[in-house]
């Protein structure tokens, strides 16, 4: 079993907010610690490093970060380089970047700097969601502080590398947490992602070369440095090193943030931080380990399940953004996937046939589910539908919105037929559903 | 996808304030020349914050300063959620209702709204009051919770009860102050409720993780800097 994470090695050292988030207080903590020498270093020091680390990016998809760093050319041409951090934090369940970026914003402003100046990039965007208004007021409290004390800005902490950093926020859509929909919410229009290839590294923000990662991933660059690679591979299994902050949500005494190894299992998790599930462990119903977007698992597999990228993939589910979502034994599962599909219909952009009339179909039907007014084939139809959805879109909300609905019929199918069955137990003829209702 | 569209009755006209102006134009020293459209969100946000709601003429006003088209700003007002294409309460409250917060109770803050404040989306008779039930507002390990717009601030009221919120509710139409953040004495913020369960090292804090980093792990010695 892996061993708990240690204060020690914490990296967000400001997490709940119970430190001063000021500048002072963050070089206290160890933050701009050495961050010239880094960049004396080099980009491709930097780079190799990141890659050393086996950090895999912190918004969901886990891909690795150094790799990512190194697709960007390796010259600056014609067209400037930027990296655009995003900070569209809204896969239900997930809000850890939240926490980062009002308790902990210097080590995210220092990683902006280190990643840009590791890609050749003179200035980085910060996209925040728009809902985080008082957040966006802290972090740019501690830009400005940044500025003033010479560590970002012309000359940065006395590299001779120029930098700037500016603030950007959206109005409430989640689909511009997909990259390419945030480049485009950046340069001012609708949130629609777009064809790849080309890619971000090729052509992204204005058409110029551009790497967006999360702001977990930027913000746990710099302690990376101070502390080598190896350190940070000593925690987690092979292919899933790190430390990650764990949001855990719904049916637990404590609810928090954490910051745990990768790896650890998931009972672990919740008893030791979260004081257990409501009503304890057997009354565990089932969990989405990763936010919104990945299946359910139920409480069997949560036994022993550890909370990594491959790991829970081998259980057909996915670590996601680490949002545990934990649901006990009172929990209408069925209605609870069901409000999940209505959060994706309500976010699709619009772009893809199968998304904007897929996930409405799917939460249609699901509503209907809840309520047992539904035929049993229609459960093999609605799986027919999810896959259809899935891979069959531009961008992955519609794999997200496909996800959960085949988890719940994976591991809950027999909960459906009973509710259909008790549903027709009552009435003497029940009407062949519509399985196309009208819009709305 | 939320069908969206601007209110009947609009005003004749829109103008900045002095100060909203000179904001405006600082914002557009933040992205290179030629790429001011970058500001359109950024625009509307002031205009809404400055009006209560996103009206035409604002719409045509930030086309104009922007030199953009209007349609590109009308598609771009009517694509997100956040701007209100009508006018909302002077407390505007929005109750997150995915999963999350609904496994927590959210249902329950929905009705709370509906008793105290009246129908969703509709302004109450006195003009203080509208409420929304919006998608998840990402602090769920605080849930449920709504955030409440004033045209000073957007703040989040966390780990709530349904009567702790028709408190606070009562209290902001006496025009009197709620406390912003976390309704659970027990928490300051996204910690665990009680005592914590990390981050209680005193040696994080004394200043120790400051001291000078003699060479980076695995960095060659570097020339003496000149």
């Amino acid at each position: 079993m892996t061993a708990l994470l240690q204060d020690k090695d914490r990296i967000f050292t400001n997490l709940y907010g119970l430190h001063d988030p000021g500048l002072d207080a963050a070089k206290k903590r160890g933050a701009w610690n050495a961050t010239a020498e880094m960049i004396r270093m080099g980009p491709d020091w930097i780079i190799q490093q990141i890659k050393d680390s086996g950090l895999r990016g912190r918004g969901g998809a886990g891909f690795p970060t150094g790799l990512k760093w190194s697709f960007m050319p390796k010259e600056v041409k014609d067209r400037p380089h930027y990296l655009v951090v995003n900070a569209d934090e809204s896969e239900p369940g997930t809000c850890k970047d939240r926490d980062i970026m009002r308790h902990d914003p210097h080590l995210l402003i220092e990683g902006c700097l280190v990643a840009s100046f590791a890609m050749k990039a003179h200035a980085c965007y910060i996209y925040l969601r728009g809902e985080y208004v008082d957040e966006r007021i802290a972090l740019q409290k501690a830009v400005d502080e940044a500025y003033a004390a010479g560590l970002i800005g012309k000359n940065a902490c006395g590299t001779g590398f120029d930098f700037d950093l500016y603030l950007h926020h959206g109005a409430g859509a989640y689909i511009c947490g997909e990259e390419t929909a945030l480049l485009e919410s950046l340069e001012g229009k609708k949130g629609q992602p777009r064809l790849k290839p080309p890619f971000p590294a090729g052509a992204g923000l204005y058409g110029c070369p551009t790497t967006v990662n999360n702001v977990e991933s930027i913000a746990v660059a710099p302690t990376i440095l101070r502390r080598g690679a190896k350190w940070f591979t000593s925690f987690g299994r092979p292919n899933n090193a790190g430390v990650k902050v764990y949001c855990i949500s719904g049916h637990v005494n404590r609810p928090c943030n954490v910051e745990e190894a990768m790896s650890i299992p998931l009972k672990t998790l919740i008893n030791v931080h979260c004081g257990g599930v409501r009503g304890g462990w057997d009354n565990l119903k089932a969990v989405i380990p990763g936010g919104s977007s990945v299946p359910l698992i139920p409480r069997e597999i949560c036994d022993n399940v550890l909370m990594d990228f491959d790991a829970l993939r081998d259980v057909k589910s996915g670590l996601g953004t680490a949002a545990v979502i934990v649901m006990d034994k009172s929990t209408d599962v069925v209605r609870a996937i069901a409000r999940i599909s209505y959060f994706y219909k309500h976010e699709s952009c619009g772009q893809c046939t199968p998304c904007r009339e897929g996930t409405g179909w799917m939460w249609r039907v699901l509503e209907r589910m809840a309520e047992g007014n539904a035929a049993t084939s229609e459960i093999d139809k609605l799986l027919d539908v999810a896959s259809q959805v899935e891979g069959h879109t531009i961008c992955a909300l519609g794999d997200a919105a496909a996800w959960p609905v085949q988890g719940l019929i994976r591991h809950f199918r027999g909960e459906i037929e009973a509710r259909i069955n008790a549903y027709r137990a009552d009435r003497p003829h029940v009407a062949q559903p519509r399985a196309m209702a009208a819009a709305e | 996808m939320a069908a969206r569209k601007p209110a009947k009755n609009q005003p004749l006209a829109f103008a900045w304030t002095s100060e909203n102006k000179a904001w405006c134009d600082a914002q557009v020293k933040k992205y290179p020349a030629g790429r001011q459209a970058s500001c359109v969100i950024p625009f509307l946000w002031r205009g809404q914050k400055q009006e209560g709601w996103i009206s035409i003429p604002m719409m045509e006003e930030i086309a104009r300063q922007l030199e953009m088209p209007y349609i590109r700003v009308y598609e771009v007002a009517t694509f997100y959620s956040m701007f209100n294409l009508a006018p909302v309460g002077e407390y505007f409250v929005q109750v997150c209702g995915t999963t999350p917060c609904m496994l927590r109770g959210s249902k329950e803050l929905n009705a709370v709204c509906e008793r105290v404040i009246g129908e969703e989306n509709r302004v109450s008779g006195d003009g203080k009051f509208s409420w929304l039930e919006v998608e998840c507002l990402g602090a769920c390990v605080n849930a449920p919770m709504v955030q409440i717009s004033t045209k000073d601030g957007d703040h989040y009221y966390e780990d709530l009860t349904p009567e702790i919120f028709e408190a606070m509710l009562a209290r902001l139409r006496r025009g009197e102050s709620v406390k912003i953040g976390t309704a659970n004495p027990k928490r300051r913020t996204s910690n665990p409720e009680g005592d914590l369960t990390s981050l209680t090292d005193p040696a994080l804090y004394d200043g120790s993780r400051a001291a000078p980093i003699a060479a980076l792990p695995n960095a060659k010695p570097l020339a003496p800097q000149v």
